[in-house]
């Protein structure tokens, strides 16, 4: 009776203990974490954005909701454009620029600022994406090329990832009910184009390829520029590089 | 059966068979009825691909015109324009390209068109060719100067606010409006034609702008301009290291 | 496509204060999300207070056992209607089960609460009211009969080893369900304090002081229920009950305040980036929910006036009904309380923007899935299932014993 007993408290304790412990190693981030050298050929799509660069024509706004069924209102984007204005006082106003906007009241000189610019903003794509982490029946994932894509089949429409993601890139299109946002235009860049915004970008302020080429506008653009990414400290390895970023933008 | 069960309490046994048929019934339903496609994310995630390509393509991309519209382009390529997609101004142009004939793109001619683009924001970078639509010329549509293949204006432009609006109105209500742009900069002709290759000259000394407010400055114009002693003001630096020479700032 | 939503959306953006990101206007988790916490808290609550009784040997509570069971239960049943009817697709719920992500903690949640249903609430149920239900099936004729014969999985054995078998399962059950139920009302805590992308949520804090928030609103509510059915159904009050499970929930109103005083100290000495807008968020919007409703008269106003009939314990044991009010108003002050909670941090989770440089509005709609009428049906339905269950296994006998007569006279009864 005792063998019996203290063989099954040993094999409790080792079951239990060896649970533990591959569930906590389970959880914790993998070193194996998206450095590895990907195998030859395997792209891995990443962005830039130049903030020197754009103008703030929302051209992109206009092209991306044409390209990829986005509903017309403002309520709902793939990708959008802020206008920063940081004046002498150091108070900095925001505000997200729409296509045929009026000039605006600082047409005429403005004393008052000391600096302003326009920061085109979309998905990050990033390497790490809490919206995946999160997704309870993972409707949406990230591809081998690093694309994170939304399966509108499979999704629940619980919002969650609109939640998770801290960079308000996310939204939940009103005539399917699930998630959306933007793709990179994944069907284009699969047949070798270029995402309708990159397409349509008056000054190239927008520049996309893939990481791993060699020679690409990407690679020069990561060469020959001090490189940024939004919200870093959150740690979810965005794949959308900013040029030139000003502190200011979150 | 009945006897492996009597081996439990009453309770126990009824739970016992009720757990086991949940579970056959579970796993039943999980193993046989789902069908596969339900259960298999990775196929899910195969197929979302495969959808997600499928997708239509509305915008043709810059290689597409050239085919057929290979003297606008050969326009186009030489002049400011050269950067710009095809349908940036066109709009997508996809349809078009499947059967020309039936489906045009838009050709933009309304005055609002272009200062989508030019009309002046101080948030637009230096140098981006900037004009304000409501002086610019008013009523008469913008191709009728400018080829929008080959934007280069009818005449070169003679100020230099054509193209830095911002630093001109900045100007404008400064202290230094009286300065006409060439009073500190020397701008090639070439850099109207050719701005990034062929960039103005700037000041490179204090006694540059010494010559309007060092103690013994001559010119006419600095007659009212603040005086300071060259040798003394400002350590090491030079002057516009600190006062911002299009707006200049004084301490009150 | 859907002009309603476009409209409501419409409305909003006079309402912007500062900037949002586009996308931000829509305020994605509403009134139903707002429920959902609510409800599973006065699960996990209700269950503690069961415990208390089963593992923690308090007697004097004992008429408040199979009510407390009950009322989880009718809780219980009523929580996941919340969730799926909010979602984009409603009918596509059963994928969480088949292909649920292991790292998203609303996946995984969906297997704890059919873990905590099945293997512990209806287990623990079941076998508290076995031998009840034979009696009951001998009883009755007809339907009745065939139902209680159902329920009890047509079990006959009155006998010692099963009784026995009974005491030992339910001591192992309610050992078990302790933790169970934290995990329950903890992972809904998780879910939101794991969101890294959102200050006003991430913390560490945020699955403790849910959990004790969740201890309050059970205990108050079967408090609530105790001193509403009692009377209703022609018994007496017991004070010696309900004075303990006051002593409890003041144990636990002092702990959930401490908590919550101590994250915002923590959060204000610490001053990180978001304190502005969120400094700006809890004045501005969340003044009246927060403030006046949540710390004030959720936590604050019970706090004393609980105090009171402690201090003044010999002026208030005289007079029974004085006591008895100044409980019933503080178990419904506490109700409110603890919904204003859940209000604030999922309503106001979402009121200000990630970019923290702007603040937007909810409006609660009145119809429609998300509107204010399906939330109160959905506040209502429990007690309407309770009505039902109180009907099938009444708890009368247990709940009309004084304290610890009742306990022993049950004690034969298989309790």
């Amino acid at each position: 009776m005792n063998g019996r007993r203290s063989f099954l408290r040993g094999f409790l304790t080792v079951l239990l203990s060896g649970g533990t412990i591959g569930g906590i190693l389970q959880i914790l981030p993998s070193k194996a974490d998206a450095r590895e050298a990907p195998p030859k050929g395997q792209k891995w799509y990443g962005f830039g954005v130049s903030i020197e660069k754009c103008i703030g024509c929302a051209r992109c706004m206009d092209a991306c909701k044409n390209e990829n069924n986005v509903p017309k209102e403002p309520f709902f984007v793939r990708t959008w454009v802020e206008r920063y204005i940081t004046r002498k006082n150091g108070q900095t106003t925001v505000k997200a620029i729409a296509p045929g906007d009026e000039a605006t009241p600082e047409a005429a000189s403005d004393r008052t600022i000391l600096r302003s610019f326009f920061v085109p903003k979309l998905c990050n794509q990033c390497a790490n994406p809490p919206c995946v982490q999160v997704c309870p029946v993972g409707a949406t994932f990230q591809t081998k090329d690093g694309v994170v894509l939304v399966n509108e089949k499979t999704c629940i429409g619980c919002r969650y990832c609109i939640q998770a993601c801290p960079y308000g890139a996310r939204y939940l299109h009103p005539a399917s009910h699930t998630a959306d946002k933007c793709t990179f235009c994944y069907h284009r860049i699969s047949q070798g184009q270029l995402p309708a915004c990159v397409e349509v970008c008056p000054t190239q302020a927008r520049v996309f390829g893939d990481l791993n080429a060699a020679a690409s506008p990407m690679s020069r653009f990561l060469r020959m520029n001090k490189i940024h990414t939004l919200k870093p400290g959150l740690n979810t390895e965005p794949k959308v590089f900013y040029a030139n970023l000003d502190g200011e933008v979150r | 059966m009945g006897k492996f069960l009597e081996k439990f309490p009453d309770p126990l046994a009824r739970l016992i068979v009720v757990v086991v048929a949940l579970a056959a019934l579970g796993a039943f339903a999980y193993f046989v009825l789902i069908p596969k496609p339900v259960k298999d994310i990775e196929k899910q995630w195969a197929d979302a691909i495969k959808r997600e390509k499928a997708r239509p393509v509305r915008y043709a991309g810059f290689q597409a015109c050239e085919e057929c519209h290979g003297e606008v382009q050969a326009k186009k390529k030489t002049g400011y324009h050269r950067d710009l997609s095809c349908e940036t101004c066109h709009g997508p142009a996809k349809a078009h390209t499947e059967d020309p004939d039936k489906v045009k793109p838009t050709i933009p001619t309304a005055r609002a068109f272009c200062p989508q683009c030019h009309a002046y924001n101080p948030s637009r970078p230096r140098g981006f060719p900037q004009i304000n639509p409501v002086a610019h010329n008013p009523l008469k549509p913008c191709t009728s100067c400018h080829n929008p293949h080959d934007p280069k204006p009818p005449t070169t432009p003679k100020e230099c606010s054509a193209c830095h609006g911002e630093i001109a109105r900045m100007k404008a209500v400064s202290h230094h409006v009286q300065l006409e742009c060439t009073v500190c900069h020397e701008a090639p002709q070439q850099h109207k034609v050719s701005p990034r290759s062929v960039k103005p000259s700037k000041p490179q000394s204090r006694e540059f702008c010494g010559k309007c407010h060092g103690r013994d400055a001559k010119e006419k114009l600095a007659a009212n301009a603040p005086k300071i002693n060259l040798a003394e003001h400002g350590e090491k630096y030079v002057c516009w290291q600190c006062h911002y020479p299009h707006s200049p700032e004084v301490e009150q | 496509m859907n002009p309603e939503l476009i409209r409501s959306l419409q409305e909003l953006l006079p309402q912007i204060q500062g900037y949002i990101y586009p996308n931000e206007i829509e305020i994605h988790w509403g009134l139903l999300i707002v429920v959902y916490p609510y409800i599973t808290g006065v699960v996990a609550g209700a269950f503690i207070l069961a415990s208390l009784v089963k593992v923690f040997n308090v007697k004097e509570v004992q008429p408040l056992y199979r009510l407390s069971l009950l009322t989880a239960l009718a809780y219980l049943l009523v929580a996941p209607m919340a969730l799926v009817s909010h979602l984009g697709h409603p009918e596509r719920f059963y994928e969480i089960l088949l292909t649920p992500q292991t790292s998203s903690a609303m996946a995984m949640f969906g297997f704890v609460y059919a873990w905590y249903l099945m293997a512990v609430l209806l287990l623990e149920i079941w076998f508290v009211h076995r031998t009840d239900m034979i009696d009951m099936a001998e009883q009755s004729t007809g339907a009745k009969r065939l139902l209680y014969r159902v329920l009890s999985l047509f079990s006959k054995d009155k006998g010692e080893r099963a009784v026995a078998f009974d005491h030992s399962a339910l001591k192992v059950i309610t050992i078990v369900g302790i933790p169970s139920a934290f995990l329950l009302h903890g992972y809904v805590g998780f879910i939101f304090g794991s969101i890294k992308a959102n200050p006003w949520w991430s913390s560490v804090l945020i699955p403790i002081v849910f959990l004790f928030s969740a201890i309050v609103s059970g205990i108050a509510l079967v408090v609530l229920l105790y001193m509403i059915i009692t009377p209703l159904t022609g018994g007496k009050i017991n004070m010696k009950c309900v004075d303990k499970a006051v002593d409890f929930l003041f144990y636990a109103v002092i702990v959930d305040f401490s908590l919550e005083m101590v994250d915002f100290i923590h959060r204000v000495y610490q001053s990180e980036e978001e304190i502005k807008i969120l400094s700006e968020m809890v004045m501005n919007k969340l003044f009246a929910s927060l403030i006046i409703i949540q710390v004030l008269l959720g936590m604050l106003v019970p706090l004393l006036l609980i105090s009171l009939t402690k201090i003044f314990k010999k002026r208030f044991s005289l007079n029974e009904d004085m006591r008895k009010m100044v409980y019933f108003i503080s178990v419904i002050l506490i109700q409110f309380g603890i919904f204003a909670t859940r209000w604030n941090v999922v309503i106001g989770g979402q009121m200000f923007s990630k970019s923290f440089r702007g603040l937007t509005t909810y409006k609660m709609e009145f119809g429609g899935i998300e509107g204010l009428l399906y939330a109160i049906v959905l506040l209502a339905l429990p007690i309407a299932i309770l009505f039902v269950l109180l009907k099938v296994l009444p708890p009368w006998k247990e709940l009309r014993e004084e304290g610890e007569t009742g306990a022993e006279a049950l004690g034969s009864a298989g309790m």
